[in-house]
């Protein structure tokens, strides 16, 4: 499997903390009997070592119950504390699609910048956005790293270049893998894209940041949320991120490596043409687009000798529509593929290179594949 | 979508087709043209509107532009340049 983009197995730390919370955090984490104490402190626990590992101050860290809550909570609620300044939000062509339906559902003006050939937010694009905007800007939406491409978007430049406008920065396709980028108010991530369960999302709002809930309140420990705290699903996901940042030193220098493997023995490939940044990027994914390929027979060819990738391919898309991504980029969107790396399990610790042999297989089937496909469209 | 300043010099009927096979017949019969001739894909697929500036791109062609055919259907215009 290589698309760990869209969701990474369960790290084993995850997986043991997770066993242990069921028995010992199941209770109602606000009542004041013993097992209830015992789930609030596996709850604060839990918020104390995701705020350690992403930099932050734990009262800064809220769980929700995904990660497009997490979208859908910061970006809403900050629009909603700062509707004094005012309705328009600045942001990227290229966010992830959590964020444009939350802003369609706002029904508040967007302002949409463009990006380059590698999916890279120009910091003066923002800044020209800003100025022109029809009416007062509430804020900027810009994410960390794209999660299609890999491009890392230069943040702390934009936040630069925004002033006194708050950042809302989806973080997902990064966090845990990376540190946060600087400049943020608002932030969110996933838990299951750095291996904790799914259904856990972390949203971060700064100290002093203007953020207002724009749901339902609810009556929790946490007043950003809502809905009974999953407890033992919040450990697993605090002790899977612990992990990985104290594994990432090691890994993603090694996936740098392979993923440059991949990059340079795609590259040479006749008609394909490899997008996003090649430098500044995240470690472990790698996108590219293959002429007179159609995805989906692409995407099932792959997968038929082991390789299960995603594609921004419109033939593989529920709306029959290709990535909003790609098509920013004026990238071709036929015959696309995203690869992305798994976190490596303890065999593949073991000494012996599965990675590395699996990008030699994988550089040899890719060739075999694309005439096969080619060949059956006549080419 | 500015009105043809020219009309193509060959026309591809691609409506019923979807991407990748657009881009396959511009491929195909690009050379059906003069050099310096345009050809046009003729297509309701969505995927041409990125695609065919891209095929253009990564095959040193030139893309000319987006107008409507005469049913207005999108027509996507190339210019062969080798």
């Amino acid at each position: 499997m290589w698309d760990a983009a869209s969701s990474e197995s369960l790290h084993p730390a995850a997986r043991t903390a997770f066993l242990a919370a069921l028995e010992q955090g199941y209770a109602d984490p606000r009542r004041l009997h013993g097992a209830a104490r015992s789930a609030r402190l596996l709850l604060d626990n839990a918020r104390e070592v995701v705020a350690s590992c992403l930099d932050v101050r734990p009262d800064e860290v809220s769980f929700t119950s995904s990660g497009t809550d997490a979208v859908h909570r910061g970006l809403l609620g900050l629009l909603k504390g700062r509707s004094r300044a005012g309705p328009t939000v600045v942001r990227t062509a290229v966010e992830h699609s959590s964020v444009g339906h939350a802003l369609a559902w706002s029904g508040t003006p967007d302002v949409e910048v463009g990006v380059d050939r590698t999916g890279r937010v120009d910091p003066e694009a923002v800044r020209d956005a800003i100025a022109a905007a029809p009416a007062p800007v509430a804020l900027v939406a810009v994410q960390s790293a794209n999660h299609e491409v890999g491009t890392l978007q230069p943040v702390e430049d934009v936040a630069g270049v925004a002033g006194d406008v708050p950042l809302f920065v989806a973080a997902a396709a990064s966090a845990g893998r990376l540190p946060l980028p600087i400049g943020w108010s608002v932030a969110a991530a996933s838990a299951h894209k750095w291996g904790g369960p799914a259904g856990v999302g972390v949203l971060l709002v700064r100290k002093g940041a203007r953020w207002r809930n724009p749901y339902p309140a609810d009556d929790r420990i946490d007043e950003r949320t809502s809905g009974f705290e999953n407890v033992p699903a919040a450990l697993a996901a605090a002790a899977a991120l612990q992990a990985v940042v104290a594994e990432r030193d090691v890994v993603n220098p090694l996936h740098t490596a392979l993923v440059d493997r991949i990059r340079a023995g795609v590259a040479g490939l006749p008609d394909v043409e490899v997008v996003g940044d090649p430098v500044r990027r995240l470690p472990h994914l790698l996108t590219f687009s293959c002429l007179y390929v159609d995805g989906e027979a692409l995407v099932t060819a792959l997968d038929r000798h082991g390789f299960g990738v995603a594609s921004g391919s419109a033939c593989t898309a529920s709306t029959l529509t290709p990535s909003h991504v790609l098509a920013a980029m004026g990238v071709l969107t036929h015959g696309n593929v995203r690869l992305a790396l798994p976190w490596p399990t303890d065999a593949d610790r073991a000494g012996t290179d599965h990675a590395g042999r699996d990008v030699d297989r994988f550089l040899a089937v890719l060739p075999e594949v694309l005439t096969e496909i080619r060949s059956r469209a006549g080419l | 979508m500015t009105p043809s300043d020219q009309s193509p010099d060959l026309e591809l009927d691609c409506r019923a087709l979807r991407c990748p096979l657009p881009v396959i017949e511009l491929a195909r019969h690009l050379t059906d043209v003069e050099v310096g001739e345009v050809v046009a894909v003729v297509t309701l697929d969505v995927a041409a509107r990125v695609d065919v500036p891209a095929w253009c791109r990564m095959k040193a062609q030139e893309y000319v532009g987006e107008d409507l055919a005469d049913d207005g259907a999108p027509r996507f215009r190339v210019r062969r340049l080798s």
